[in-house]
């Protein structure tokens, strides 16, 4: 089995020949091909598709690399797709930067720039640069990827968190959890069986036909680290205003509500990624849900509260039973309860 | 029947809390009706579900000490902490262990200085550990009531049985019973009555709890832990007071039974042994509360096998977290709470785990009320 060494890092031949055959072969687009330090975008690229660039980054260290319904690699594209998609950007490029642990197989390295490249090519969007550095046994764990993403956004989108207003809609596109179950059940060491696969996708479209429906939207996020709990929580807190959610209108998987039964996990915390949470006013968010729901990413779309006058700052939800509890953000990781 | 949806059925509930109003309402007395749920488990219930705040202003639910992450106090931390440190060991923990604070920081800061603590989801994990790094020391962070005191006993069983020597388990084992006692012997006690613990239960039957009818005159209904367990429970706690009835009732008869677990409790009775006394974060020491492993099983105990320095540490004067567990104060009552005692930095027992009262009460009501 052939595996990456530190020779692979060490500028020379070795690890040319590995971007070469791993990065290049896979990322394979005219702006990437010349391989100097830098791509070079014509402006129009940007300025065809909108008045101002949106630009983010975001570091990808999941365990597993590869897991029931995704890998890092597809985790690295649709991840910082979805972060510049929900500022109502359009997503245009990419660059990738992989740290290596020396050991690592190099047909799981091929497998997941494989795998990057179908994600790119699904959503559009080209891998125009990037870094490769291999470092020694235990100084990372495998693989870590970092992508930038490069959009545009279109004059006239106005998307904030503060934006948010009492009777405004809350909404996601669709049952929440499945990631993070995902991958705490492809970790195998709590041997259970989860039939869960990642929800990981690229939001992009999404939510272009959302704003396309409902152009006054105040708000979108992707409910990623600390799950939807940690983003209602953003939102009232920079919009002062109050979240109320309906319990039962909460969309969950059976496998994911018997998985975090039996962990003690509460599913609100649990990451998401390719799942939203748009605020959307009252008078449009009918035509937001249908637009979602129309949407191969949204079929399973619903309104799961409002955002109120009261309380202001504060996430409460209505529990199935009738009774309200507050739902606050999380101090750490969740962890399993012992009894 | 998933066992699950059925006991959260939102009509049968406001069935249930309209017959606990109705007997509410008949009581006539000055002040509210006490009941303790004495589990960690139904504490995180009545606060995920919102329970407390559907019930009439006439009940008021006391968040007893049965977390048993929340009672561990900060010299047995920082004793697993000594063991943890030493060369070759690799500690195995529950999860909810993880946060809570010694004298000189938690597992996790440990962990981040260098410390091989690896999560568990139970002891035979631990075993399986142990038996691929033959050339390690593996300790298992033992803690829990009688729910977790049976799957450890059998792992050091089994250990004994496979001769695998590098095992051992730093034993924090605490029993009920003792701890009820101590609560209904204080002097300012005003818990008119109990909900009984359900899991501990499963293992060592209702019949235990029969002196707390007998004696002390109060009922005691050992409950589930799904919202419509806990208020059914709460709703035959009030008909017996109503009544004037004191009893041990079993509302969790889908699995408690009056004898217990045998099996779990011959393992229990073979491998431990009381302690004269034990110290509980928040209640001081209570006699023959915990448990160490017998003689015959001495070479399992972490205790035994490694240098502890077995100090004690006072509770931080500013807790109130006595008067918390014994109903007392209501957890927001307490001067430090929300202050200098959060989640983030708990100084208390009842902010350390989800499932103490101060912890539930600051995450999921403090701010609504």
């Amino acid at each position: 089995m052939k595996t990456v060494t530190l020779s692979h890092g060490g500028g020379g031949k070795a690890m040319k020949d590995l971007i070469d055959e791993v990065f290049v072969v896979a990322f394979d687009n005219p702006l990437l091909a010349p391989l100097d330090d830098q791509a070079r975008v014509p402006m129009s690229a940007l300025t065809q598709q909108g008045n101002r660039l949106a630009i983010t980054t975001d570091s990808f260290v999941v365990d597993p690399l590869e897991f029931p319904g995704g890998d890092i690699g597809k985790l690295a594209v649709c991840g910082t797709i979805n972060d510049l998609a929900v500022g109502g950007a359009v997503p245009l490029f990419l660059s990738c930067a992989a740290i290596i642990e020396e050991g690592l197989p190099f047909d799981v390295l091929h497998r997941i720039a494989r795998s990057m490249a179908v994600a790119a090519s699904e959503a559009g969007v080209q891998v125009i640069t990037g870094d490769t550095k291999v470092v020694q046994r235990g100084a990372c764990d495998k693989l870590f990827l970092t992508t930038t993403g490069v959009g545009a956004i279109r004059a006239g989108i106005e998307l904030a968190a503060d934006r948010a207003r009492p009777g405004d809609a809350v909404l996601v596109n669709g049952v929440l959890g499945d990631h993070g179950s995902a991958i705490l059940a492809a970790r195998g060491d709590m041997a259970l069986d989860a039939p869960i696969d990642s929800d990981c996708a690229a939001l992009h479209g999404l939510v272009g036909a959302i704003l396309a429906a409902a152009p006054a939207t105040r708000f979108m996020r992707d409910a990623t680290r600390g799950g939807i709990a940690t983003v209602l929580n953003e939102i009232a807190l920079a919009a002062k205003c109050g979240i109320e959610i309906d319990e039962a209108a909460v969309p969950l998987r059976e496998a994911v509500k018997g998985f975090c039964e039996i962990l003690g996990l509460d599913p609100l915390y649990l990451a998401n990624e390719g799942r939203l949470v748009a605020i959307v006013p009252a008078e449009q968010a009918d035509a937001a849900l249908a637009a979602m729901c129309a949407h191969p990413l949204g079929k399973g779309a619903c309104r799961i509260g409002q955002c109120t006058e009261r309380r202001p700052g504060q996430v409460v939800m209505h529990t199935m039973l009738g009774g309200q509890r507050i739902v606050d953000m999380l101090i750490g990781d969740q962890l399993p309860r012992i009894c | 029947m998933k066992y699950i949806d059925e006991f959260r059925d939102r009509d049968k509930a406001a069935t249930l809390v309209r017959e606990i109003s109705k007997i509410a309402q008949s009581f006539r007395q000055d002040r509210p009706i006490q009941i303790m749920e004495v589990c960690g488990g139904h504490t995180h219930a009545i606060f995920r579900y919102g329970l407390e705040g559907m019930l009439p202003e006439q009940i008021e639910l006391v968040h007893g000490p049965g977390c048993p992450v929340c009672v561990l106090p900060m010299g047995r931390i920082d004793d697993c902490l000594a063991i943890a440190t030493q060369p070759g060991v690799i500690l195995t923990t529950f999860g909810d262990a993880m946060r809570v604070p010694g004298s000189r920081g938690s597992l996790l800061q440990a962990k981040a200085n260098g410390a091989d603590i690896r999560m568990v989801y139970s002891p035979s994990d631990a075993l399986t550990i142990a038996r691929a790094n033959p050339d390690r020391e593996v300790v298992f962070f033992g803690l829990g009531f009688e729910t977790t005191m049976p799957s450890t006993a059998l792992t050091v069983l089994e250990a004994e049985r496979d001769g695998i020597g590098n095992f051992s388990v730093f034993c924090n084992h605490i029993t009920i019973v003792p701890t009820i006692k101590a609560i209904l012997d204080s002097a300012d006690l005003r818990i008119d009555g109990f909900l009984g613990p359900g899991h501990v239960s499963i293992i060592i039957g209702t019949n235990p709890y029969e002196f707390i009818a007998q004696h002390y005159r109060k009922p005691m209904v050992v409950s589930g832990f799904e919202p419509l367990d806990v208020l059914q429970s709460i709703w035959m706690v009030l008909r017996q007071l109503a009544e004037g009835r004191a009893e041990v009732e079993n509302q969790y008869a889908r699995v408690v039974s009056a004898g217990g677990n045998a099996a779990a409790l011959r393992a229990i009775e073979r491998v431990y042994e009381l302690r004269e006394f034990f110290e509980w974060r928040g209640l001081g020491s209570i006699d023959y509360s915990g448990v160490r492993f017998r003689k015959a099983y001495e070479r399992f105990d972490a205790e035994c096998r490694f240098a502890v320095p077995n100090v004690q540490i006072a509770d931080p004067a500013a807790c109130q977290c006595g008067d918390v567990l014994k109903g007392a104060l209501k957890p927001h009552q307490c001067k430090v709470f929300g202050t200098a005692c959060t989640p983030e930095t708990p100084l208390g027992a009842l902010m350390v785990s989800s499932e103490g009262a101060c912890a539930a009460y600051f995450r999921y009501a403090a701010k609504a009320a």
